[in-house]
């Protein structure tokens, strides 16, 4: 992504603090829809466009993968960390994170102790789904619902409200079925449906999951095969903001009401779909690793504007 | 370059079994025990199981490795064997004793699927 280097403007500067990790972007939510903007396109706007006064930001950090040491990354906690320190150093301090899944690489307890530790620096609240690498415990996610998942139902899915914002976090890792692709489940539906029941259609969602709730690329089973009846649960709503993980890269797609958006890793790259042999690590130089991982910005901003998203690299 | 600590596991494992001798072997978990393969195996490359289909006859261990940089599962499509998860160059075994098709798939990545057909040779 490319970014002006303008040093002695504060704007810029945030800007480019951000342009570090592969799973930023900022998200700026305003007047009920949501929309992402580059960090192009950011940088064109008045400051005002992303300094939200009412609004709020939130990050969403994802695929940090602690215990990954192959190649391209020898140390996922590493680029990890950096992550969580790029959060650190944004100069408008953002209300929580979103962790939308593969917080390890083998659901281990040192891995899951490692990640808490990095991304309690923070100091932020933390909102967690579960990636499939974060079920591979004995007890096929107990491990997993311990630490993170009070106050949720099922496999781990919950609702929250925030300023006026209301998040949903799915799991679409669990009981997938041969030959098929991420999955929500009958009985996660039926909850869903009742979590939305009764709220206004002003009311601005913001969903977020591990695997993309929408198909991205099947024969890497890149998408959620009930995903089309959860939507039919959201398009009512003006404003639906939807991110992802699982595939390592930035896609985007606007569906009527509904944005669409996954984010980058913080451990390694993949492949574009169908762009290799198969979706595993995309082995790139060292140099180049930083600049294909990151973090996502949201702001929320009451008004006219629409949701906002940056996604920054972890290149310093 | 990147010496992972599964692969240097393997390793010692391989080093103490063979100084300790078979006493030892007999008494590592079945996991971890999992002898050299005797009979058929699926490799697991790419996110794909290959051979796809394999013809065996009753009786047969198959033996199946991960070889991928992810880790994978083997999981039937009935439930009748199961691996834990197996991280890279970690093996699972099942012995096939009913003649009948197993299809079985990754539980992690479940476009990843495999069949295995037993028949009387």
């Amino acid at each position: 992504m490319n970014h002006q280097d303008t040093p002695g403007d504060d704007r810029r500067g945030f800007l480019k603090c951000m342009a570090w990790a592969g799973t930023g972007a900022l998200w700026t939510v305003s007047g009920g829809l949501a929309s992402s903007i580059s960090l192009d396109q950011a940088a064109a706007r008045p400051p005002a466009s992303h300094a939200p006064a009412k609004g709020f930001s939130f990050v969403q950090l994802s695929d940090s993968h602690v215990g990954f040491a192959k190649p391209a990354n020898p140390d996922a906690a590493a680029t990890y960390r950096e992550a969580v320190a790029k959060v650190i150093a944004m100069p408008m301090k953002p209300d929580f994170i979103i962790h939308t899944g593969d917080i390890t690489q083998l659901s281990k307890d040192q891995e899951f102790d490692d990640a808490d530790q990095i991304v309690r620096a923070a100091g932020l609240t933390v909102f967690h789904v579960p990636g499939e690498h974060d079920m591979l415990d004995e007890g096929a996610g107990q491990a997993y619902l311990a630490r993170y998942g009070k106050g949720s139902k099922g496999a781990g899915w919950h609702s929250f409200d925030h300023h006026g914002v209301h998040f949903v976090a799915l799991v679409n890792v669990v009981n997938l079925k041969p030959g098929g692709m991420g999955s929500l489940g009958p009985e996660q539906l039926a909850w869903l449906e009742k979590d939305l029941a009764g709220r206004s259609s002003s009311t601005p969602i913001v969903v977020f999951a591990h695997m993309p709730l929408w198909t991205v690329y099947a024969d890497w089973g890149w998408g959620t095969d009930d995903a089309a009846q959860a939507l039919t649960h959201l398009k009512r709503f003006g404003s639906v903001t939807v991110l992802n993980g699982h595939i390592h890269q930035i896609t985007r797609k606007v569906e009527g009401n509904i944005a669409f958006h996954t984010a980058r890793s913080t451990a390694f790259p993949q492949p574009v779909g169908g762009q290799g042999p198969s979706p595993g690590p995309l082995k790139v130089p060292t140099e180049q690793l930083h600049s294909m991982l990151g973090v996502t910005t949201a702001s929320f901003v009451r008004g006219t504007e629409p949701i906002a998203l940056v996604d920054s690299t972890l290149t310093a | 370059m990147f010496e992972h600590t599964l692969r240097a596991g393997a390793l010692a494992f391989v080093m103490t079994a063979s100084a300790v001798g078979v006493v030892a072997l007999a008494s590592m978990p079945a996991s971890a025990a999992a002898p050299a393969a005797s009979g058929p195996t699926v490799k697991i490359d790419n996110f794909v199981f290959g051979p796809a289909a394999l013809t065996v006859t009753p009786g047969t261990t198959v033996t199946w490795i991960n070889q991928d940089d992810i880790p994978h599962t083997v999981v039937a499509g009935d439930k009748s064997f199961k691996s834990k998860v197996l991280d890279t160059d970690e093996r699972f075994s099942f012995t096939f004793t009913r003649p009948g098709e197993y299809d079985y798939f990754c539980s992690l990545h479940p476009h990843m699927v495999g069949k295995v057909i037993v028949k009387a040779g």
